[in-house]
């Protein structure tokens, strides 16, 4: 099997309709205005020698492979850079032709090591395939270490973990360049020197490690020889088959090429026909994937009375029977409702749906709660109260056409980091770009980019400031009364609402410490700049008014029109791979699959009716109900699907004692994690890598999940499932997980029309897709909203409980970087480590200097509620009295020191603010340079 | 328990000082059916236990919402 090749055509699509004709080696084609005669050769099936062009780049004519010959053009133009014009007439080979394009190949190869059966990039190599095609046999020359002057002692540039730069091997075609200039849009890359002196060089001129390179793959990916090459593939060597399959980190869902030795996976490449990510990648997705076959992997079935105890490796079966039998003893001697499940978003579709069809059909309760209960549970419910649907309005492609981004919360360089280049490029075509955000993310101000407007708001603050912005539009005659008259409802009691003086800019400025006529032009450039598009994360759901922000984000977009077409929209960026997919499959407590809430009864006899099995009609126990549940002691049991919860969620200490309390606490996961600490029974879960399945991501597009592997562990996650249930009594099976979809499809309206067979067809699916939209809905709500008319809500702004004082005088804010994901199980494992080794506690020149603090200094970070230790850098991207970090790193623990706040809606915790003190541990009392572990039962 | 009340009972507070600016019946409804939808039994019979106790911690919205689901149930 060879690899997957995806055809080339040299330089991008042009949009419009095919009206150029022309003839290319007798052959006729039409195509758009503005397509290359490269490209159009292509399409006319005719291949045109080149090694600059790709179709991902724009033409830079500098390889003169390309020349064609064209009637009454003077010359041999390049064909990359030449546009087509109707009634041409193009030739591609002759010997004039020919003879030119050896000439090139021979000053190619004078200058290039001849190693190539030795090569890393033998048989995936364009100047080698260049060479045969252009039919070179001798170079006059010399060629290799006999040529003359030459670049082929240029040392290789090893620095970075995950790919080599073999300069010797460059042949300049700044491809790499332009990858990192047009593709990922970091400008990391540069061509120094002029003429024989070109190379290439990472800033200015530092190895790549030290240089702003975002090791995001893309120039990997276009370099056409050895020059920029995986180490995996330098190691290993050329891959030999290929599985089309997705990523398993952030929302983004880019669909990759895993590519393989037999079943060793030697390199990931984003695939360009990827309806996500359109074969663009980041360095967590294209090299982060070593984790799967850590040495740390759980790969069999552990117990343990007590967690005390040693752990004992058991079996399967009888993992499945203990846990089964002390399920129903807990059940039988505390009630029904004492049992839950928590699903997990890093998990496929298939697999959270058996979890919460386990816990509804034998549990016999609702007691089942997702990870989205911590980060975007407010955009479930914010959503579904404004427009009627649980999820994003829009696709990714849609911000190519926004003329005004405003990006609230959201860090996408570094969180979404694919969708981020998109959305950069976009802003460098001139697209006005409002960022609402306490620290001054990199979108903020980074090569050709800058934010018109920075609303640098004290944490905490969201509504406020939405509500302002609303205020601006209600009052200065803004609102698009056509739209609004048309389409929604409740207009007139909000207009009145909004429009009150203590929402507007100068009521508002002190609170936000946002100048008012700062938000009054962020506002007049969101209402009347054109199409106008919100981009939201979780530094807006992550607050005790998260739901409030959604909704007042939906009012803004009502209010000015801007929703229903491409442009514009409301977007959640979602944090883990499948998060809304786990929301869409029914795992929150309230809600059977497709957000149906389950009291009704209609939706509920569906369910009974194929189950077998009554289902409750009352909500069961979210995530902190839990917990409080737990330490009251009317909940004893927990299953937890593939979560870190010691380490992922708020107020750690209370986490501790909660899963301490339980006298069952079942861990199904790849590794030991931090919650594993109190389980009982660790089940050990599958990687991506041998997941068979879907991921839906942040623009509800389902993408398939293939296995490239048998699972390590020997059953795959439902399989567990289902067995777990049949131990328990109830008659729970799926003879494959493209059955387990259609029971999906089946029962849910909005994915009444996905099967595994459809997504293979189309490669992928954004829901709904059912009857009126068989290929799925990339833009939501066009000609009337999900719930008939758009719903205006009034959000009044409620300041958080949560107060900076003398003893606590900063507020704490969190976030992600780049390099690490999550709770960092996975990129921990990786080579990522070499970005981000540990969480660092970002604070401002002067709140450090008052308190003796230097940059790398150890600190002592403290809230109401915990103390954790940190380095400390100096940073003035954020703002006087606010400090800032990571949380991928269960050694600092950042959660230590979060509170129990909470969304009043949905009980998503308010990770965003927290009042701490920082203060500087004295060199002396620093016995050891590294902080202690955060460790089950505290470490304060 | 934080802050020295029952989770329940905090979260009651919470919910009811979103809709602190509407009239207190009105109030009452809206803060009564978010309970009935999103809350667990036993949190909804504890609320309504300790609204009956006639303790003070519960805000006088969140209060009336309990009673309004004592209704409801």
């Amino acid at each position: 099997m060879t690899l997957l090749k995806e055809p080339d055509f040299g330089t991008p699509a042009r949009p419009g309709e095919a009206t150029v004709a022309l003839t290319v080696d007798g052959v006729a084609v039409t195509v758009p205005p503005g397509t290359s005669v490269m490209r159009a050769a292509k399409e006319a099936g005719v291949d045109v020698p080149k090694l600059c062009a790709t179709d991902n780049l724009e033409a830079f004519g500098s390889c003169r492979l390309c020349v064609v010959e064209i009637d009454g053009v003077k010359g041999t133009p390049a064909s990359c850079t030449t546009p087509v014009r109707d009634g041409m007439n193009v030739r591609t080979q002759n010997e004039r032709l020919g003879k030119l394009r050896r000439g090139v190949m021979e000053l190619y190869i004078s200058d290039h090591p001849l190693d190539c059966l030795t090569c890393s990039a033998n048989g995936d190599c364009e100047l080698q395939d260049m060479a045969g095609v252009t039919g070179l046999r001798e170079v006059r020359y010399g060629s290799g270490v006999e040529a003359g002057a030459n670049h082929m002692d240029l040392p290789t540039d090893t620095s970075n973990p995950y790919f080599d730069f073999e300069a010797s091997k460059c042949i300049a075609c700044s491809r790499c360049v332009r990858a990192c200039d047009e593709v990922q849009g970091t400008l990391a890359l540069t061509i120094e020197g002029r003429g024989f002196d070109s190379k290439v060089a990472a800033g200015a001129g530092v190895p790549f490690f030290e240089s702003d390179c975002v090791s995001c793959g893309a120039c990997v990916q276009a370099c056409p020889t050895a020059t920029l090459q995986e180490k995996s593939v330098v190691e290993l060597g050329m891959p030999t088959r290929t599985v089309l399959t997705t990523c398993a980190y952030c929302g983004v869902g880019c669909s990759f090429k895993a590519e393989l030795r037999g079943d060793e996976l030697v390199r990931m490449v984003p695939y360009k026909n990827g309806g996500a990510n359109e074969g663009h990648s980041c360095v967590k997705g294209r090299f982060a994937f070593g984790y799967a076959s850590h040495p740390d992997r759980v790969l069999e079935p552990m117990v343990r009375d007590t967690i005390a105890d040693e752990w004992r490796t058991v079996s399967w079966d009888e993992a499945i029977t203990f846990t089964a039998r002390r399920l129903r003893e807990i059940q039988a001697t505390h009630g029904q409702g004492s049992i839950g499940a928590i699903t997990s978003s890093r998990t496929t579709n298939e697999e959270v749906y058996a979890v919460q069809k386990m816990v509804r059909a034998v549990f016999g309760n609702n007691n089942v709660d997702t990870c989205a209960r911590v980060c975007h549970s407010p955009t479930g419910y914010g959503l579904k109260q404004t427009f009627g649907e649980s999820a994003g309005t829009q696709d990714f492609r849609s911000v190519d056409e926004s003329d005004v981004i405003l990006v609230i919360g959201s860090n996408p360089t570094d969180a979404h980091p694919v969708f981020g280049s998109r959305m950069k490029q976009r802003i460098r075509q001139g697209a006005k770009l409002i960022v609402i955000d306490p620290r001054r993310i990199d979108l903020v101000r980074t090569p050709h980019v800058e934010a018109a407007h920075h609303l640098e708001l004290r944490p905490g603050t969201n509504v406020a400031i939405i509500n302002a912005l609303a205020h601006v539009v209600v009052t200065e005659g803004l609102v698009d009364r056509d739209f609004v008259a048309r389409r929604c409802e409740d207009f007139e009691t909000w207009e009145a609402f909004i429009a009150q003086p203590e929402h507007s800019p100068e009521a508002v400025a002190d609170i936000c410490g946002v100048p008012a006529e700062e938000i009054r032009a962020a506002a007049r450039l969101y209402a009347t700049g054109g199409d106008a598009a919100i981009y939201y994360g979780l530094g807006v759901t992550e607050h005790s008014q998260g739901s409030t922000m959604v909704m007042g984000m939906a009012n803004l977009a009502m209010a000015t029109g801007n929703i229903g077409r491409a442009g514009v929209g409301v977007n959640p960026m979602r944090g883990q791979n499948n998060v809304q997919g786990s929301c869409d499959m029914g795992s929150f407590p309230h809600e059977l699959p497709g957000y149906r809430h389950v009291s009704n009864e209609d939706v509920r006899d569906i369910y009974e009716k194929l189950w077998g099995t009554p289902i409750l009609d009352e909500p069961g126990l979210r995530i902190p109900n839990m917990f409080d549940a737990a330490i009251d002691g009317s909940f004893k049991a927990l299953f937890v699907q593939g979560e870190d919860i010691a380490q992922s969620d708020p107020n750690t200490q209370h986490v501790f004692a909660a899963l301490g309390a339980l006298e069952l606490l079942v861990v199904q996961d790849l590794f030991v994690n931090e919650t594993a600490k109190f389980a009982h029974v660790l089940l050990p879960g599958t990687s991506f890598l041998e997941k068979d399945g879907t991921f839906t991501n942040a623009e509800r597009r389902i993408n398939r999940v293939r296995p490239i592997m048998a699972p390590r562990t020997g059953k795959q996650e439902w399989e567990i499932i289902c067995e777990i249930a049949q131990a328990m009594g109830y008659p729970m099976h799926y003879d494959s997980t493209a059955q387990i979809m259609d029971e999906i499809a089946l029962t849910t309206p909005t994915f009444m029309g996905v099967s595994f067979a459809k997504l293979d067809e189309l490669g992928s699916i954004q829901w709904p897709c059912n009857v009126e939209h068989p290929a799925g809905t990339p833009i939501m709500h066009a000609d009337e909203f999900t719930r008939g008319k758009g719903r205006f809500m009034e959000t009044m702004y409620v300041p958080t409980s949560e107060r900076s004082t003398r003893k606590f005088p900063l507020i704490l804010t969190t976030g992600r970087i780049l390099s690490q994901y999550n709770v960092g199980a996975q990129t921990r494992r990786t080579a990522n480590v070499a970005w981000h080794a540990e969480d660092v506690l970002e604070i401002h020149p002067h709140d450090a200097e008052v308190r003796g603090v230097t940059d790398g200094d150890l600190v002592a970070l403290s809230s109401r509620v915990g103390r954790t230790e940190l380095r400390a850098r100096i940073s003035d991207r954020i703002p006087v009295g606010v400090c800032y970090t990571t949380f991928h790193h269960p050694v600092s623990g950042a959660n230590v020191v979060t509170t129990d706040n909470s969304d009043w809606a949905t009980n998503c915790p308010e990770y965003k603010v927290t009042a701490v003190q920082v203060d500087l541990i004295p060199a002396s009392v620093v016995a050891d340079a590294v902080p202690e572990p955060v460790v089950a039962g505290g470490n304060r | 328990m934080s802050g020295g009340v029952p989770p329940y009972v905090r979260l009651a507070n919470e919910i009811a000082a979103q809709f602190a600016h509407r009239p207190a019946e009105d109030a009452a409804t809206v803060i009564a059916n978010h309970l009935k939808l999103t809350w667990d039994p036993r949190m909804k019979q504890a609320l309504i236990r300790y609204a009956e106790s006639g303790a003070t911690d519960l805000s006088p919205a969140a209060a009336l919402a309990a009673r309004h689901l004592q209704g409801a149930l």
